[in-house]
């Protein structure tokens, strides 16, 4: 499948640029006219990726996180959210509702907001190499919706 | 200041406001921790009218204080939760931990 359109950020692991990613995922998902309500998921889930990232991928230093946006035919958005940091060595029980190593101020909820906003949601991760979060969902053409 | 407090009788009522994300949750809790262990409060509403913005950080945020309120014995309501943190708190399954309005 063949994107019809695709933007690819890269920015410091800095909590700061959570509110970044989430306006720029926002701003591309803009051209499907979603609803608000359909702005807010996105919004959402990739504050969850990221934080995750900035949080767990690299613990102790700052790296480098990648956003790719892409837009396939049908509406379908596609959000990939990338690190090169210390990897998942459990990703199932990573997934699991209320896990996490985070401490007190993580809630460990981050997987199952994503999973229940998107309509997709895949997660490969290889120890001492990264995690590639991928999501997708897909943003139903309303009447008066331009191309 | 992403909380103001007013205390009345033994109610400690605390408005939260702006984006609750992982960048913005840890002075919201630090200072939110403060203020119940300053008053001691029977009672704690946590007013979300102003809240913009939330994701899981702000679960974690709850479940802080509504823990710091079990351990003096106090009771904990969320109010006025906009409609992104109610889907938030909802795909969480947070209303079976904490009373929302």
């Amino acid at each position: 499948m063949k994107a019809m359109d695709q933007v690819t950020i890269t920015f410091a692991s800095r909590s700061a640029n959570e509110g970044f990613a989430r306006s720029a995922a926002a701003c591309f998902a803009a051209q499907l006219d979603p609803t608000l309500d359909e702005v807010a998921d996105i919004k959402t889930a990739v504050s969850e990726a990221v934080t995750n990232a900035i949080v767990h991928a690299y613990p102790d230093c700052l790296g480098k996180i990648s956003m790719r946006l892409r837009l396939y035919d049908g509406g379908v958005l596609e959000i990939q959210v990338k690190d090169s940091g210390v990897g998942i060595p459990d990703v199932d029980q990573a997934r699991t509702p209320l896990f996490t190593t985070g401490g007190e101020e993580r809630s460990g909820m981050g997987f199952t907001i994503m999973e229940s906003f998107m309509d997709g949601l895949r997660v490969r991760s290889q120890p001492g190499k990264g995690t590639a979060v991928t999501m997708r969902k897909r943003i139903a053409r309303r009447s008066g919706a331009s191309k | 200041m992403p909380i103001t407090v007013s205390s009345r009788d033994s109610v400690l009522t605390v408005v939260l406001s702006g984006e609750i994300d992982h960048h913005g949750a840890r002075e919201m809790m630090s200072q939110l921790t403060d203020a119940i262990a300053e008053r001691l409060p029977a009672k704690l509403v946590l007013d979300m009218s102003g809240v913009t913005f939330m994701d899981s950080s702000g679960i974690a945020v709850l479940l802080r204080a509504r823990r710091q309120m079990e351990h003096t014995g106090g009771t904990l309501r969320v109010t006025a939760i906009p409609a992104q943190a109610r889907r938030v708190l909802d795909a969480a399954g947070i209303g079976r931990l904490i009373s929302l309005d």
